[in-house]
């Protein structure tokens, strides 16, 4: 089957090239590319003033409303009141079908992410595609024993008595990927929701149209349909599903549209998993090793989706003294890693958009700034790209230091005392990521005790979400919930409580009329005091 | 109800330096050499606003977990139970430290404003109302969204209790009775809301005149009072009631009442009863139970009284509830090894024992690397002999990486 997809063209945002209807459209062209329940691709404009000569496959219009978005959450419904994505078998089916998927089609996803991103092959495999497949394999390895019942222990209050939480799944879910690493923040949530039984709606970034277009073509051809789909499209449509009832949904994104889903979400009582960002800092001390240092950073930053990730680090804080040694040897480095010319470099991401480009060229021109580049700056507005660019000690006021970067741009802020940099980092919302670079053993432990952040590494960048064993989430502005390994599970169940009694040993103390005796043996057997209960029993406390 | 915030209390500090332990995890392959754990850190300033049905512990129970996780703390009690909140105010003024805890008292007003402000979580057990606690639930999550506050909300719901016929009878009914009228004269979140079941023995426990008992709580408010009496005024619950029944207005008191096979789209049936008023269903089959409990909201608790083993699996995995007990309610609640929390329409997070510190925590995770061992795998310029050496090293396969780095595969 074949599939064309359009992303959607809004006003200045993602010229993606090689689009051959690109040069027909006006400006005011709307489309909508809709992957629901059809074979063939469709697409609908609501206001073209162009002529479209459009490919034969495209058949009728299809506009992905309230209506048909309703449609989709009851057929899912009914698909998960029938039981099935309950069972072992079937999750155990799908996360089999979701790493052949992986197996089979890695081409054409890498191939995805270098069209929407530019992105390294390298770097689209270890980033994305075998993280996914990481993801898949620890599902399919510990399934059966994340879906055992949780036997606890119970106390003297309710003897005889056996208790256990048992996991379930909570039903339909949406989940709400993003661009930057637009395959693997669909499919590793999906896996999440998969293995703890839910049937899912996946809906893509349409920033990233040719990932977007590829994993509804993949889902279609290797998944459950009546469980798991994927609709495409751009905000009316994420407006259309979010008008509906989610028994749970997980957004990446930004903290801005985080808040509309959290709104709309609490017309239903649905439970949310909002992974944010922030401006995640990096402190390095000067007691570390240089090279490694450096070259982590760049891998934390312009080797991680040039800067486009929300983990990768936003600015450091380094010592007045120390800063000058840093940057010679980040631009070594950085020389080593991207050649002379780093805007030539194959070994980088490309900005995703003309928007994005736009915004962070905004932030380097800014007047207060544009002086204060000590390396790069260099920017290509036809390739969208922008070299590898350190800005140091630039004003706390300055645009670059308000929101998250999200680009190839590295301020460092100097200090005198290493110490002071809590307070900076303090003064700004709790951030998604937070790292320190030293082999100070005491100021290691003072970091973790202060900063609050969603994660924490130490002596190097990003890769610490590669730890199954560790919680992905962030707190405050940074999102809510968290997910990956156990927590992707645990995230989409819901742990029931059961406590299981028998006819036997019915005491009648518990019922009325309540006599003073019945309330001092009540008092002690809820606080589990033997001694306390005997007493009372005997008529003496 | 104060022996079990004792309880709670006593559970707390006996295993907080354990809860507040970071807790060491497995790391990978992908980032050896390396150490990770799960830090819990407070997450700062929270708001938990009570209840009026348990105003003491629905107060001070989310309030002491609060504390634990160290976290800053407001709590604002429910004016529908006055006296409650003004012993709370002037308590945790005199007993705790105010930098840290304080009660705001009041009505909407106090309430509204208190929801403008930014807080790290906000705990609301919110009660059924004239409003309904989904709705208010609703308006609760709504402002919290604002600031992108995380929220525990404890709602209600109609918790069904399935009765077989199976079982030792008067075992069951007598902890029918507790759960429904025991507990506060059924205004808990958690009382047996309709029963497929036969008898009761109601007599024994409230003898002839309930409504002169003293082991019967009377109903909150008039406001309350007045919701009940729809229920029981409804057209099509009349000549339902085959037990009970009876009114006293000035005392705000209710009888135990029973109403058997009331139509499913009668009042009563509609939302959460949160009064003593018992409907019976009767069923043919014992599975008819089951759909008609599916086809409902997801409830706080559900309740089945059997001995057949079977019927009791499937009960256990078919309905979808916060908390589920098998012959017997309400009691899963002092189990504080039990998550205490609803699903769906039933509420969002839960608390009790390990539970409420985990709600108000944020569990930081943490990896440690050192600057030895590192491969220049990692990064560009990226050959194709990294790519086969990486491709091996992620798949795990020791010939794989053997191979790559002799340039063969």
């Amino acid at each position: 089957m074949k599939s064309l997809c359009l992303g959607p063209f809004l006003a200045a945002s993602a010229p993606v090239s090689s689009r051959a209807f690109g040069s027909h459209l006006t400006r005011k062209c709307f489309h909508k590319p809709v992957h629901f329940h059809s074979r063939s691709v469709v697409f609908s404009s609501i206001s073209c003033s162009a002529t479209l000569s459009v490919s034969p496959e495209i058949e009728e219009k299809h506009i992905f409303d309230g209506e048909k978005a309703n449609l989709l959450v009851r057929e899912l419904r009914k698909s998960f009141d029938s039981g099935r994505t309950k069972s072992y078998d079937w999750r155990v089916s799908q996360l089999e079908a979701i790493i052949k998927m992986l197996e089979e089609r890695e081409k054409d996803i890498i191939e995805a992410l270098y069209k929407d991103l530019a992105k390294p092959q390298f770097e689209a495999f270890i980033s994305e595609v075998s993280q996914a497949k990481s993801s898949c394999s620890e599902a399919l390895k510990e399934l059966k024993h994340w879906m055992k019942p949780e036997k606890v222990s119970t106390s003297i209050t309710t003897f005889p008595s056996s208790a256990e939480i048992v996991p379930e799944p909570l039903g339909v879910v949406l989940v709400i990927s993003t661009w930057n690493f637009p395959f693997l923040l669909s499919m590793d949530p999906v896996i999440g929701a998969i293995s703890a039984g839910n049937t899912v709606v996946l809906k893509p970034s349409e920033i990233a149209p040719a990932t977007s277009s590829l994993l509804a073509t993949l889902t279609e051809q290797y998944l459950d349909n009546s469980a798991i789909r994927v609709v495409e499209g751009a905000v009316p449509e994420t407006t259309a599903l979010l008008e509906q009832k989610w028994d749970k949904i997980l957004y990446t994104g930004s903290a801005r549209v985080g808040r509309i889903v959290l709104a709309a979400a609490a017309k239903h009582l649905t439970p949310v998993i909002l992974e944010l960002g922030g401006k995640c800092p990096a402190v390095v001390e000067s007691d570390v090793n240089l090279q490694v240092t450096a070259r982590r950073i760049i891998a934390g930053k312009w080797a991680c989706n040039s800067g486009q990730a929300c983990i990768s680090i936003d600015y450091i804080i380094t010592r007045k003294e120390f800063a000058p040694k840093l940057i010679s040897a980040l631009k070594e480095e950085l020389e080593q890693f991207f050649g002379k010319d780093p805007l030539e470099s194959k070994d980088m991401s490309r900005i995703v958009s003309l928007n994005q480009f736009a915004r962070l060229v905004k932030l380097l021109d800014e007047d207060k700034v544009s002086d204060k580049i000590v390396l790069g700056g260099q920017r290509d507005e036809k390739k969208l790209r922008i070299s590898p660019t350190i800005i140091l000690d630039v004003p706390e006021d300055a645009l670059v230091m308000q929101d998250e970067i999200f680009g190839p741009i590295l301020p460092i802020i100097t200090v005198d005392n290493i110490e002071d940099c809590y307070s900076i980092i303090k003064s700004r919302p709790k951030p998604l990521a937070a790292y320190l670079f030293t082999n100070n053993e005491q100021l290691k432990k003072d970091y973790v005790d202060k900063i609050s952040s969603g994660g924490m590494l130490i002596n190097d960048a990003v890769i610490h979400v590669a730890t199954n064993g560790l919680p992905f989430g962030g707190v405050e502005e940074s999102g809510m919930g968290c997910y990956h390994g156990k927590f992707s599970f645990d995230s989409f169940s819901h742990r029931k409580s059961v406590l299981y009694r028998s006819f036997d040993a019915d005491s009648s103390i518990r019922y009325p009329p309540y006599t003073p005796q019945k309330g001092k043996l009540l008092k002690a057997l809820i606080s589990g005091n033997i001694v306390q209960t005997i007493l009372a029993l005997l008529g003496w406390s | 109800m104060i022996g079990m915030l004792k309880n709670s209390c006593e559970v707390i500090l006996k295993e907080l330096k354990h809860w507040m332990t970071p807790e060491k995890v497995k790391t990978s392959i992908r980032t050896f050499p390396s150490s990770a754990e799960i830090v819990p850190e407070p997450l700062g300033v929270v708001l938990v606003i009570s209840a009026w049905n348990y105003p003491l512990l629905l107060s001070l129970d989310p309030v002491v977990g609060a504390i634990a996780a160290g976290n800053a703390v407001v709590l604002k009690p429910s004016e529908i139970a006055p006296a409650t909140s003004s012993l709370l105010a002037k308590l945790i003024e005199k007993y705790m430290d105010p930098s840290f805890v304080r009660v705001v008292e009041g009505e909407v007003d106090e309430t509204t404003a208190l929801l403008q402000q930014k807080w790290d979580k906000i705990f609301y057990t919110v009660i059924a109302g004239l409003l309904g606690n989904g709705r208010v639930g609703r308006i609760m999550m709504t402002a919290a969204a604002k600031h992108l506050t995380p929220v525990v909300l404890e709602l209600g719901g109609k918790s069904p209790v399935v009765v077989d016929s199976n079982i030792n009878l008067k075992v069951a009914t007598r902890r029918i009775i507790y759960g429904k009228w025991g507990l506060n004269n059924g205004q808990a979140c958690i009382s047996p809301d309709y029963v497929n079941a036969l008898k009761t023995e109601l007599e024994e426990c409230y003898g002839k005149n309930p409504m002169e008992s003293e082991d019967l709580s009377r109903i909150v408010s008039s406001n309350h009072f007045a919701r009940l009496s729809r229920f029981l005024n409804d057209d099509k619950v009349s000549g339902k009631i085959v037990y009970g029944g009876e009114k006293d207005e000035k005392k705000l008191r209710i009888a135990p009442t029973i109403l058997l096979d009331v139509p499913r789209d009668s009042l009563i049936m509609g939302e959460e009863i949160f009064g003593p008023l018992l409907p019976i269903i009767t069923v043919n089959k014992l599975e008819e139970s089951l759909d008609l409990i599916i086809s409902g909201e997801k409830p706080l608790a559900a309740y089945v009284f059997t001995t057949d083993k079977k019927f009791k699996e499937q009960f256990v995995k078919n309905v979808s509830s916060g908390g589920l007990l098998v012959n017997d309610t309400t009691l899963h609640l002092v189990v504080d090894t039990l998550p205490f929390g609803g699903v769906g329409e039933s509420g969002m997070g839960a608390y009790h024992g390990k539970f409420s510190f985990d709600a108000f925590t944020h569990k930081k995770a943490v990896l440690y690397r050192s600057f030895a061992g590192d491969s220049s795998l990692r990064y560009p310029p990226y050959t194709d002999t990294k790519k086969r050496l990486m491709k091996a090293v992620v798949g795990g396969r020791i010939l794989g990486i053997i191979r790559a780095l002799l340039g063969q595969s």
